[in-house]
């Protein structure tokens, strides 16, 4: 069995790596570079605590091969926060409580982020679809929406100002 | 063991591969079922083969008065296409219920159809549209009546070692034309049917010219509830006939009780209800034709 080099954008910044042929993207995160912000859950696309953002689109990298994602673009927990400032989805989660053992949280606020790429205005129904793949055992949902509505709120407020958290 | 993994560029490319791996080498779509089917044993392949770099397979377009799906559309694509939205809105429900958004962000719909899973939500909404595939192989090129593309349950007639399914079609909405799908579900996100039902009239006049209703899982692929749709030809349009014709539909219901489904008792006595329901549906989407 042959490796092969595969380049694709991680976090904004240049990367490549070998992986073997059925390597899947979640270990290729967290074993090769080092990423375990990404957590490995139930390994078969049930419960979303894989979840990053591939070319816009949230994914289970549990159930991605790496081989896939030749060219694209990946986005883990670790390229939320920039240059030491936290996303206001990060800030959110920590004010309004979201957060219990912390395990789903990860691939929560990646569902989240690419939602409010796209949308800063969401409904809560837009809202609850975007984070419906992935399971929290700890707090419920409602403090996980709200948080997601302060953060599309600061989002919006931010955008006024000029400020951006791309 | 999977031992390469490989992006051909066209199709007949991928017909060489398949044909050169004699059996192992295999077609891997989105691959939300096939990863863990690789990894629990249910499937082996030393060769995959992924059709991403092939041109024009991410469409849905309307060509030659049908609608045409290509193998690499995403759930997510029918979810937000206009033009499905317009022709088959009940195979946009559909979509919108598989998996989680995550998934739907991944898998296919060929991909949905060709693991044979009778219940497969996309499937079900299809079967009511007289869709056909397009299949390749070695052979050449085949169109495949849906109804012929199951082999058993939970089976394929498709072999994703030698065939490809290339496009799914199936004919624009007509005037009078209507179409619509529900499922029965445990909760509203991450989770199987415990049934599903599509229907498409053509209505003229307030009589059904015909009805087609599908029902699952009862059987190898989604079932025609054939007293049903006999039941419905050239009846006039009313409660009465459209609450008989969902009785008539326990005919072709053959439910096994699963613990991931549900007891057949409950389903079948939640059938009607359905059949009903998917049917009012239906002719909603008629009147907008």
């Amino acid at each position: 069995m042959s490796t092969t080099l595969i380049s694709f954008t991680l976090n904004g910044e240049p990367a490549e790596v070998h992986v073997d042929p059925f390597e899947l993207l979640v270990d290729v995160l967290r074993d090769k570079f080092q990423l375990t912000g990404t957590k490995k859950g139930c390994g078969e696309g049930g419960c979303g605590t894989c979840t990053v953002i591939v070319n816009g689109e949230a994914v289970d990298s549990c159930l991605l091969p790496a081989m896939r994602i030749m060219g694209a673009k990946v986005e883990t927990i670790e390229g939320v926060e920039k240059q030491g400032r936290l996303h206001p989805l990060q800030t959110s989660f920590i004010d309004k409580g979201a957060v219990q053992c912390g395990f789903c949280t990860p691939g929560m606020i990646m569902s989240a982020k690419a939602l409010l790429d796209k949308n800063k205005s969401p409904s809560k129904v837009q809202i609850r679809e975007a984070v419906s793949g992935n399971i929290c055992r700890c707090t419920g949902y409602v403090k996980i929406e709200e948080a997601i509505e302060d953060a599309a709120r600061m989002l919006r407020e931010d955008a006024v100002k000029g400020e951006c958290h791309d | 063991m999977v031992q390469d993994y490989v992006f051909p560029d066209s199709i007949p490319q991928a017909v060489s591969i398949l044909a050169a791996g004699k059996g192992k080498a295999r077609i891997i779509a989105g691959g939300t079922d096939l990863v863990l089917d690789i990894r629990d044993g249910k499937f082996s392949a030393e060769t995959l083969v992924d059709l991403s770099n092939v041109e024009g397979l991410n469409r849905i377009e309307e060509v030659d008065g049908n609608i045409s799906i290509g193998a690499n559309v995403t759930h997510t694509q029918i979810v937000k296409s206009e033009l499905i939205q317009k022709h088959a809105p009940g195979l946009v429900d559909a979509c919108r219920k598989i998996g989680s958004l995550q998934i739907r962000n991944v898998a296919t719909v060929v991909g949905n159809v060709v693991t044979g899973n009778p219940a497969a939500d996309s499937a079900v909404a299809l079967a009511c549209l007289d869709t056909t595939a397009t299949v390749v192989d070695i052979n050449g090129t085949r169109t495949v009546p849906f109804s012929e593309m199951y082999a058993g349950i939970c089976l394929s007639c498709i072999n994703s070692c030698c065939h490809i399914v290339t496009h799914l079609t199936f004919p624009k909405k007509q005037k009078g034309h209507g179409s619509a799908y529900l499922r029965m579900e445990q909760r509203n996100a991450l989770s199987l049917p415990m049934l599903n039902v599509s229907a498409k009239v053509s209505v003229v006049d307030n009589v059904f010219e015909w009805a087609q209703i599908l029902i699952a899982p009862v059987g190898a692929g989604p079932q025609h509830a054939v007293d049903a749709e006999e039941f419905l030809k050239n009846m006039a349009v009313t409660n009465e006939n459209i609450k008989k014709a969902a009785v008539l539909a326990k005919n072709q219901a053959k439910f096994r009780s699963s613990s991931v489904r549900g007891s057949k008792e409950y389903r079948m006595g939640i059938l009607p209800v359905f059949v009903e329901r998917v049917l009012h549906a239906a002719l909603v989407d008629a009147i907008q034709a």
